[in-house]
């Protein structure tokens, strides 16, 4: 048993749901109780996404229990897919159903559907998200892949003459950070070097697109987590190599053109497809001499981390002091891209062991998920989020990738604005002892800037009530009203963020009414009058 | 077991039982009972819930709090991974360094529940138990209960109802017994936002009912005790558990409907009034004036709704009062109301004052309910967090429920706050379309 405030993955379900939500033609069939349907919202309403995802869940309650939770399974499985018509139908038990052992697989069989069925065996008490997410991919990809496996000793047929060379994007889900957008970047990039793209998966891939993915000379790997076990699969099977940079960065966007060029067998003008990238020259100009060392601590998913320690370091100057991840998988990565800055990784999905971290090494800034958002607004620590686990407001309406030189903007924007600027660093140095411009305060933009302190709250809390100078006695007009210290009280129960507005409010119903003090009463009849 | 008795008298109950319910078995799109930690931890500011479940327990316990609300949530999940799964006892001792190891990081905490969870009602793992075991070790620095919130047991807000049916049993019964705890007449039940408790506490004062605590309390030391002659008034219709154990107790609830809406809100107090025998005459002198400041509130919005249809899918089991007070104040156009169980009796009240020609429906088969949604093309839909964008992105305007579980919408002066939270999104609408 182990002790979780915060968890950085979901089950292995979850994974499975994120390739079955970014697909079309899928379904999947989830036995599971009542409540663990609560994934939906993850995508509808985290994501923001237009429609539900593809998973009919059978929702076997304790009653079920001692009759045929079996039947229940098969009858949910038969309805959806009579109701959805998929090409390929997923098929799997989450952690409760995993325990009463009814073997989706074998169900799902015997129902001799004409589609292909995919059986899930994601052990929930061992594994999670990002496994799960793999382990499917990789599943599928050989269930669908498996008749066109080259024969031993078969070599692959070269590309006919005259054709340009092609590859698969793997890796982009349902659920992941900024995967929409970076895709368009990484399109648009391989068109620029006259790589056509055979097929994008899983994100929009049917299930006859993943039958075709042998047809690609090579595959980029965007994601490790998610397609490295499927990439492996595809070399071994089908003599597909595939790229191992992740293009995230301005280093890191033009060695990943150079790798792809190079397996791509062709050559291209890198200089000139840089040409328009601003992260490069923003961060060599002055106002951004401040950065300097800036002390940074790092924690995400393995992919992320590792390039967000390299941009730190080699395109933006900080001084990466911490780097982990939650990624048992790829901890030997981590490990090794730590040790280059003589530090030791923390490897680990315990949030409280990142937040101790933290709070020994008080960086600058942290670069994390939403978990480290957490901590660093407990310990007033600036804090851009740079992976998975992630919030509704890290799914922007903007054009917003990651990867590429469009990427590399995103991340000098994202990287810097939770800091106080070059000049606004200066002036506080300058005019220290000024009240608006001391140690204390805040950025002056959005952000960090936002958080309220105790002191703000309290004086909006407790603005001393007018002076009652109002002479009702004799007939003027009421110009001002006094709170009663009842009504005071009250006041300060309505939320912060729209206590001004029920303030005044109250003070103009009052005014208008010519009442020289606010009861509880006043407050009450100026809430009923105005509404919201 | 059911220990519901069905009325036997009152057009209430007779009108109640004569609907016909369409009873539904299939993919039911609600949350289960751990989700009610979500507000439980912020209304007993002392206490702490620790889950005691899988990685998806504390994936949706997260998830659907939002990640982002708190730093530091008084709430946690002790994870069951493959190793306990191989023996019993071994979990248990687990449990019991777990309960230690937050116990020392939060000295702050005076009441502890551990939550049942799918994963721990099918292993068995007998959490009674183990509260009682550990009780032992920290009485008197920390309480220790325990209820399920999993959710082959439980339905969204049945968590609370559970989680305050184990806290009841804790009432002691004989205040000379416990002369620190003071024995009250009534007790008011279910979790309220303060500012709503402290209004009721004024309407109660004034209407002269001056023995009265509401349950839970905000700290868990401030339990009240039972008289020989407490009544009980529920605020909430989903709990069944806790007034169980306060009638075994010997307490008697008082029927009532429920205080959504004006005229839900006068009932409620009204019903309240009469049992303590208060002159009719002083109820409607206090009641009055609230009544009139919150019918003038609620005009503004009766323009935007009057008229206007509306389909409930089954969440809280707060549709049905929501449902009386949309139609039967704002003028709305019920189609379909669904709940996750129906529990006759303590919506007696409540189900009298619906029009006898609304579709009733309890459980749910999402798939054949959305059919039915789609047919009716109403004019809006409430529904949980899974639904409401897919349905918006078909043009149907959406109430999300959860912001009725978790914005204060109980009492006359929220009346026109609750008939707000349903004009928006069709305000919003028009607006947009403009």
């Amino acid at each position: 048993m182990k002790l979780t405030l915060w968890t950085y993955e979901g089950p292995p379900h979850i994974g499975a749901m994120r390739i079955a939500t970014a697909m079309e033609g899928v379904h999947y069939v989830l036995h599971a109780p009542q409540g663990d349907t609560y994934a939906d919202l993850l995508f509808t309403m985290i994501e923001r996404m237009n429609k539900r995802p593809p998973v009919t869940y059978t929702t076997f309650q304790a009653r079920d229990l001692g009759g045929d939770t079996a039947e229940l399974f098969k009858d949910a499985a038969r309805s959806a897919y009579a109701r959805f018509k998929p090409d390929l139908l997923m098929v799997g038990a989450s952690c409760t159903a995993e325990l009463i052992q009814d073997d989706p697989g074998g169900l799902a069989a015997a129902l001799q559907l004409s589609v292909p069925v995919l059986p899930l065996e994601l052990p929930a008490y061992q594994k999670k998200e990002n496994w799960g997410a793999a382990e499917t991919f990789y599943q599928m990809v050989r269930l669908l892949g498996k008749d066109y496996v080259l024969s031993p000793g078969e070599k692959r047929k070269p590309r006919p003459a005259g054709l340009p060379p092609s590859c698969n994007i793997l890796g982009p889900t349902a659920l992941g950070f900024r995967h929409r957008d970076d895709l368009v970047e990484i399109r648009k990039l391989l068109r620029q070097i006259g790589v056509r793209v055979n097929v994008v998966a899983p994100l929009g891939a049917k299930p006859e697109d993943i039958s075709r993915l042998h047809e690609a000379d090579f595959n980029v790997v965007l994601y490790p987590e998610v397609a490295n076990s499927a990439a492996q699969w595809l070399s071994k099977n089908f003599g597909q190599p595939s790229t191992k940079t992740i293009p995230i960065g301005f280093n890191a966007t033009r060695a990943f053109i150079e790798e792809v060029c190079t397996l791509a067998q062709i050559h291209c003008d890198i200089d000139e497809l840089t040409k328009r990238s601003r992260a490069r020259w923003y961060a060599l100009s002055v106002d951004s001499t401040y950065l300097t060392n800036k002390r940074v601590f790092i924690f995400g998913d393995a992919t992320h981390a590792i390039a967000a320690a390299k941009v730190a370091s080699q395109e933006m100057g900080f001084q990466v002091v911490g780097l982990g991840t939650y990624s048992r998988e790829l901890a030997r990565e981590v490990r090794e891209a730590a040790s280059q800055y003589g530090i030791e990784a923390l490897i680990t999905d315990d949030y409280l062991e990142v937040e101790q971290r933290i709070t020994e090494l008080q960086p600058e800034l942290i670069l994390g998920s939403q978990m480290e958002r957490h901590i660093a607004k407990r310990l007033k620590i600036p804090c851009a989020v740079i992976s998975a686990p992630i919030h509704v407001q890290d799914f922007p309406a903007r054009y917003s990738p990651q990867m590429g030189f469009e990427g590399a903007n995103v991340l000098f924007d994202t990287w810097v604005h939770p800091l106080m600027m070059g000049l606004e660093e200066h002036l506080i140095g300058m005019f220290r002892e000024d009240f608006e411009f001391h140690d204390g305060a805040a950025p002056s933009h959005l952000g960090h800037g936002h958080q309220r302190t105790p002191a703000n709250e309290a004086s909006v809390a407790s603005e001393p009530a007018p002076v009652p100078e109002v002479a009702v006695a004799n007939g003027a007009p009421v110009t001002e009203s006094v709170w009663e210290p009842e009504a005071q009280k009250e006041l300060n129960k309505i939320p912060f963020f729209v206590r001004g507005k029920a303030k005044r409010n109250t003070e103009r119903f009052a005014i208008e009414r010519g009442l020289p003090t606010i009861s509880l009463e006043t407050l009450y009849d100026a809430k009923a009058h105005f509404g919201r | 077991m059911n220990r519901v008795i069905p009325l036997q008298s009152g057009a209430a109950a007779c009108d109640s039982q004569d609907r016909a319910i369409l009873k539904e078995r299939g993919q039911r799109e609600v949350f289960c009972g751990l989700t009610g930690i979500i507000w439980l931890h912020r209304k007993i500011q002392d206490a702490f819930f620790l889950v005691v479940g899988s990685r998806t327990c504390a994936h949706l316990v997260q998830s659907a709090a939002g990640v982002m609300i708190f730093a530091e949530p008084r709430f946690a999940t002790a994870i069951i991974d493959d190793h306990d799964l191989a023996g019993l006892a071994d979990a248990n001792e687990e449990l019991d360094r777990v309960v230690d190891q937050l116990l020392t990081r939060r000295p702050d905490i005076k009441m502890l529940f551990l939550v049942g969870s799918c994963p721990s009602e099918v292993i068995k793992l007998d959490l009674s138990r183990a509260a009682e075991r550990l009780s032992k070790t920290y009485t008197p620095r920390v309480r220790i209960l325990n209820y399920s919130g999993s959710g082959i047991e439980t339905t969204f807000t049945q968590g609370e109802d559970a989680c305050l049916a184990a806290l009841a049993k804790e009432i002691p019964r004989h205040a000379q017994d416990h002369p620190a705890q003071r024995e009250v007449d009534l007790l008011i039940v279910g979790c309220l936002a303060d500012v709503v408790e402290d209004q009721f506490s004024r309407i109660f004062n004034e209407l002269g009912i001056e023995s009265y605590a509401f349950f839970p309390p905000r700290r868990s030391g401030d339990i009240p005790c039972l008289g020989p002659n407490t009544r009980y008034l529920l605020v909430q219709p989903f709990l069944t558990e806790t007034a169980r154990v306060l009638d075994d107790m010997g307490a008697k609830r008082i029927p009532a409907p429920f205080p959504l809406g004006v005229e839900g809100t006068e009932a409620w107090f009204v019903a309240a009034a009469k049992a303590f025998g208060i002159d009719p005459n002083h109820v409607e002198k206090v009641i009055a004036p609230k009544r009139q400041r919150a019918n003038l509130a609620l005009e503004r919005q009766r323009q935007v709704l009057s008229g206007r249809s509306i389909f409930f899918f089954p969440d809280s089991q707060l549709e049905i009062p929501l449902a009386r007070f949309l139609h039967r104040e704002l003028g709305m156009q019920l189609t379909e109301i669904g709940m996750p169980y129906i529990h006759r009796q303590h919506l007696a009240e409540e189900l009298a004052l619906l029009p006898a020609e609304v579709s009733l429906s309890e459980g749910q088969d999402v798939e054949k309910q959305l059919d039915r949604c789609r047919n009716y093309r109403p004019d809006m839909v409430v529904c949980g967090l899974g639904l409401a964008n897919p349905l918006e992105a078909e043009g149907l305007t959406t109430k999300w429920s959860i912001e009725l579980v978790f914005t204060p919408i109980q009492g006359f002066d929220q009346a026109a706050d609750l008939a707000e939270l349903f004009a928006r999104p069709l305000v919003r609408r028009t607006k947009l379309a403009a």
